[in-house]
């Protein structure tokens, strides 16, 4: 034992012989930087000291203010000494330092010495220095040096100056820009650098100034650039020219296009890379104008370089993303690649493969990817996946070889993102190819057999509870959910008790034995599994009591759970202490935010129900609660919804007034919303007069008025309207302010007295049909029509008449039914002669409205659209189209 | 310095020099990606790891990290890294890494190795300084750098009377090295 520690020891010694900093310490080299004082400046000595120093930060060691500060003062002593060597080191010293502003005055002379020193080292970098650690105001001092030095015959110094303009033009840019005439002189440099950096700098002073930059690349494509460098550079200015001038592609030919082109054939590799990718990334590029870029990278994919490999593949696997076909010449440079040492280029290579292969090179490449996957890093292997799933969407026929493939990777080790891309891809392939369902399912099973991952798990038993049931022979699942009520942790139990419960719904003859196992649960030790278990014996008849009816018990199951969870919460917790049973159709359905229903399948991307209803979010929590403030409208009930602001004044008048609807199931209550705009002015007593005399089925019940409406702090006014019961009663009211006005003496803010009665007419106000339905997204817009079902579907064809395009037509009727568009249908691709528009909510009652809009253009501007309608209710399928009909 | 301003300008990131341990030899950071020490130490713990397969001996190699290109080199117990953008011309990174590494071989003489690259640390130093300023390329040709960086250790300016007899042996040595190296 002892010898082995000693053993050791000896080990480090060795090693330790390495490093001529073996146990430095940071306050041994500050004192040995006291040798910076000497009157006698030894050189060398100091020049190791600097190093020190720098070694010290470099390994992440830091100095204190004070540290830092005598260390500087201790440095600046060294320009004494005329040793270039040391004057290098600094230079290095005071640039990693960063003096503080007031510090860096001690040093500004002697670099200023420096800059017009005639030892052209001593003047690039003290320049360098300085550029780095001036200011503002110093920079006006240092100005005609710097342009001097821009145009220096010796390129060091230029470039010196140059890029350390590049630099300051981020913090300084009034000043460099007054450099703009030096810096192109220096553009036409013969030093090579030179001009890449003069380029640079020459750009970036110009880049707001689109002409003059177009100006830059033309003059330059055709003059002679010396640099690979600035070549690259400048390929991408000009591609920044092409990108802004748009595509003048009638010609068919784009402006530059032929100095990428040329530039293909440049000698250095580095430049020619960068042309060919300016022209793969080039705006709707055309197969003609990739054919060239194409076949300098496929030379590239067989170069000894892995760098020139790996750029090459990764290019043309982006261009494979759009234009497959135009890679697929690589193909066989690209299999050879799959072996290659490095992973990265494999990986890429892989994936591009499984973009632009064919359906007969499938099974080859998957047995290659089968011995590649054990050794990359899950990070590549999730991408491969990816790859798989949208090949195996391409070629649905050979689902077979890939979902073994899947299968096959799902058994072996990996991470949960990895595992998760994995079964998120097995999914989608089980939902889009029916033929690989059973299989899929049996993957599956046989994956949370052995799954460590709860949310997997999870998800899996979700899954099979909606697909298992629809399968051949859904009983031999049973064994695998039910294995996960022994075996697993309470989540997973109690997603299985669920998934068995589907399984029983869902078919008849497997009932018994479900109830079976569903008592057994009863007696689970976690109180959310057995409350489960009582719950689903309860809703499918098991114990014995009154069975709910099919229908009921299936929409509870599988029905989409339509009901936002934030506003179940605030449902419940107003619930809490109240006497009555809960109702969750009293639950507001409105969507506040992201939707939750959304996610509820693995695998599934959120469809996007559109953008949320606009406005802040938070406005109907705040209506809610205004209203409930109010006795009167306590007893209206749920409020159903609350419209827009609607302004009923121009704007900047007098008086600014606006009004919100808000719908119950038999009242309507105007919320008017008024602000004074009149400094001078105190309004008192305030109400609206409203005639309901164009609006019969309305009678005013109550009328809140505002007692006093100062300048500037907005006020709320009231009006409840009565209506018959859940039906979308429509009407037109006018409206009038009436109010006691008040002189205010705007120095005292005292108000006169005496006031004066007035008046002010504001706009009519329409209760509309949009009024009364409410947005709410479905997950899954077919599934939701299916279970609609037929029964009140009403169809009918209407002409719109010319309107400007199809997307604006699309636009009216989405607003004019206020419902929610799915499924990103509400979008209209450009040029599209038809498009069809799906939509869904709630009408006023809380029936539910599925609506189908087929759009199709009827000459050259005539709008024709086929309505079909389901809902719950045929008058609601009626009143939909008397919307349409009317509006 | 944002990056954004300077997007078109080919620009490098870090400029790494780690021994076969992933240890620091130098480092020189040109972007604030990395504010603290200690990510710079995880983001070169991450290069050490994910490198350590390839053999990168003759050839430069090149990975994809996170949203960052590193080429890389190794020789004896060295290894030399170049950090840029995704975004970035993996052969302008390229260059970069040669012009590093050639020129690091000129000024140690060819003995590429930790013992002798800390011994010329201050070497390094300027030798990094001379090739990236502020991420920006200042120089890719390995003579042009070396020719820079060790034109500092000889003291032209100074009569040779006040350099000592070792340095005056050190000057000649390397003038000799150069002379037989170029």
């Amino acid at each position: 034992m002892a010898q082995q520690l000693v053993k050791k020891d000896d080990d480090r010694d060795d090693e330790a012989e390495y490093s001529p900093f073996m146990g430095i310490e940071k306050g041994a080299v500050l004192q040995e930087a006291r040798v910076f004082n000497d009157p006698q400046l030894d050189a060398r000595r100091c020049s190791q000291v600097i190093t020190k120093l720098l070694y010290l930060l470099n390994q992440g060691e830091t100095f204190t203010k004070t540290e830092a500060t005598e260390v500087f003062f201790a440095v600046t002593k060294l320009f004494q000494s005329k040793d270039m060597g040391l004057r290098r080191m600094v230079y290095l010293m005071i640039k990693e330092i960063s003096p503080s502003a007031d510090e860096v005055i001690i040093v500004t002379s002697s670099l200023m010495k420096d800059m017009n020193s005639k030892i052209d080292m001593y003047r690039a970098n003290a320049i360098r220095v300085l550029c780095r650690i001036t200011d503002g105001t110093l920079l006006a001092q240092i100005e005609r040096y710097l342009k001097q030095a821009i145009v220096d015959k010796n390129p060091v110094v230029a470039s010196a100056a140059l890029v350390s303009g590049i630099h300051l033009l981020q913090t300084n840019p009034e000043i460099v820009k007054r450099w703009s005439n030096e810096v192109q002189e220096a553009v036409q440099s013969r030093a090579a650098l030179v001009q890449f950096h003069a380029l640079g700098l020459l750009h970036q002073i110009r880049q707001n100034d689109r002409l003059a930059v177009s100006k830059l690349v033309t003059s330059l494509t055709r003059g002679t650039v010396r640099s690979p460098l600035a070549q690259c550079l400048l390929i991408r200015y000009t591609s920044q020219v092409i990108c802004e001038s748009g595509n003048n592609t009638q010609s068919g030919d784009r402006p530059f296009y032929d100095y990428l082109e040329s530039c293909l054939r440049h000698k250095s590799e580095m430049v020619i890379f960068e042309a060919a990718r300016a022209i793969t990334e080039l705006n709707g590029v055309t197969t003609r104008e990739l054919t060239p870029a194409i076949t300098v990278l496929q030379l590239f994919l067989s170069s000894s370089k892995p760098v020139l490999r790996f750029a090459a593949v990764r290019t043309l696997n982006k261009v494979a993303m759009t234009h497959p076909t135009s890679v697929t010449n690589c193909n066989i440079d690209m299999e050879s690649l799959i072996s290659d040492q490095n992973r990265s280029i494999a990986t890429l290579a892989i994936t591009t493969l499984l973009k632009t292969g064919n359906e007969s090179s499938v099974d080859r490449l998957m047995k290659q990817i089968t011995n590649f996957m054990s050794d990359i890093a899950d990070e590549f292997k999730i991408v491969v996946v990816e790859a798989i799933r949208s090949l195996c969407q391409k070629f649905p026929l050979k689902y077979r070889s890939l979902m073994n493939f899947l299968s096959n990777i799902l058994r072996e080790e990996g991470g949960f993102e990895y595992k998760k891309a994995i079964v998120d891809s097995i999914v989608i392939l089980i939902r889009e190819i029916p033929d690989a369902k059973e299989t899929g399912l049996l993957h599956l099973c046989e994956f949370i057999e052995d799954c460590e991952f709860t949310y997997l798990s999870t998800q899996i038993l979700h899954f099979l509870g909606i697909e298992g049931p629809k399968t051949s022979d859904p009983s031999k699942y049973i064994r695998f959910v039910y294995n996960r009520v022994h075996l697993e942790n309470a989540t997973v139990r109690a997603g299985a008790v669920s998934t068995l419960a589907k399984f029983g719904a869902a078919v008849d003859e497997l009932k018994p034995r479900i109830f079976v196992l569903l008592r057994r649960c009863l007696f689970d030790s976690d109180d959310e599994v057995r409350d489960r278990a009582t719950l689903y014996l309860n809703t499918l008849g098991g114990d014995g009591s009154v069975v709910e009816t099919d229908k009921a018990v299936k929409d509870f199951l599988f029905g989409p759970f339509d009901v936002p969870l934030v506003n179940l919460e605030t449902s419940l917790k107003n619930y809490v202490p109240s006497e009555e049973a809960f109702d969750i159709d009293s639950v507001p359905k409105e969507v506040k935010s992201q939707p939750l229903a959304e996610k509820k399948a693995p695998g599934k991307k959120p469809t996007g129900l559109g953008a949320p209803p606009s406005g802040p979010p938070s406005t109907a929590d705040a209506y809610q609660r205004v209203l409930s403030s109010i006795p009167e409208f306590a007893n209206f009930g749920n409020l159903f919804k609350s419209s827009e602001p609607v302004e009923l004044t121009e704007a900047e008048t007098e008086y600014a007034v606006n009004v919100v609807k808000h719908i119950f199931d038999r009242h309507v209550v105007f919320q008017y919303n008024c602000t004074n705009t009149i400094p001078e002015q105190l309004l008192e007593h305030v109400i609206v007069i409203v005639d309901s005399s164009e609006a019969d089925e309305f009678s005013e019940v109550f009328s809140k008025p505002l007692k006093s409406l100062p300048y500037d702090s907005p006020g709320q006014i009231f009006v409840a309207f009565e209506k018959p019961e859940g039906v979308a009663t429509l009407g037109k009211f006018s409206n009038v302010l009436k109010f006691i006005v008040r002189e205010v003496d705007p120095t005292t803010g005292e108000a006169d007295d005496d006031g004066v009665e007035d008046e002010y007419q504001l706009e009519d106000l329409d209760i509309v049909s949009a009024d009364y339905t409410l947005k709410v997204g479905v997950s899954n817009f077919r599934n939701a029509w299916e279970s609609l079902g037929p029964d009140y579907e009403r169809v009918d064809e209407y002409g719109l008449g010319p309107r400007e395009s199809l997307a604006e037509a699309v636009n009216t009727v989405i607003n004019l039914l206020g419902l929610q568009p799915c499924e990103g249908t509400e979008a209209v691709p450009p040029n599209s002669r038809s498009h069809t528009c799906l939509l869904s909510g709630v009408f006023i009652g809380n029936i539910k409205v599925l609506v189908r809009l087929s759009f199709g253009l009827d000459g050259p501007k005539d709008v024709a659209m086929k309505l079909t309608v389901r809902s719950e209710d045929e008058t609601v399928s009626d009143a939909i189209h008397e919307i349409v009909a009317s509006g | 310095m944002s990056p954004s301003k300077l997007d078109l300008c080919p620009s490098v990131k870090n400029i790494l020099l780690l021994d076969h341990d992933g240890r620091r030899v130098a480092v020189k950071y040109f972007s604030d990606e990395w504010a603290t020490n200690s990510a710079k130490e995880t983001f070169e713990n991450l290069v050490f790891e994910k490198t350590q397969k390839t053999l990168a001996r003759n050839e430069a190699e090149i990975i994809l990290l996170e949203n960052h290109i590193v080429v890389y080199k190794f020789a004896q117990d060295l290894q030399f890294f170049v950090t840029g953008g995704d975004e970035e011309n993996e052969l302008i990174l390229s260059s970069v890494l040669q012009a590093f590494f050639e020129s690091v071989t000129i000024l140690l003489r060819g003995n590429v190795d930790k013992k002798e690259a800390l011994e010329n640390l201050d070497l390094i130093l300027l030798c990094i300084d001379e090739i990236i300023d502020g991420g920006i390329v200042l120089e890719t040709d390995p003579n042009v750098i070396a020719g820079k960086v060790a034109s500092n250790s000889t003291d032209s300016g100074a009569p040779l009377s006040e350099q000592t007899l070792s340095q005056a042996l050190a000057t000649a040595r390397e003038h000799l090295a150069r002379s037989l190296l170029k």
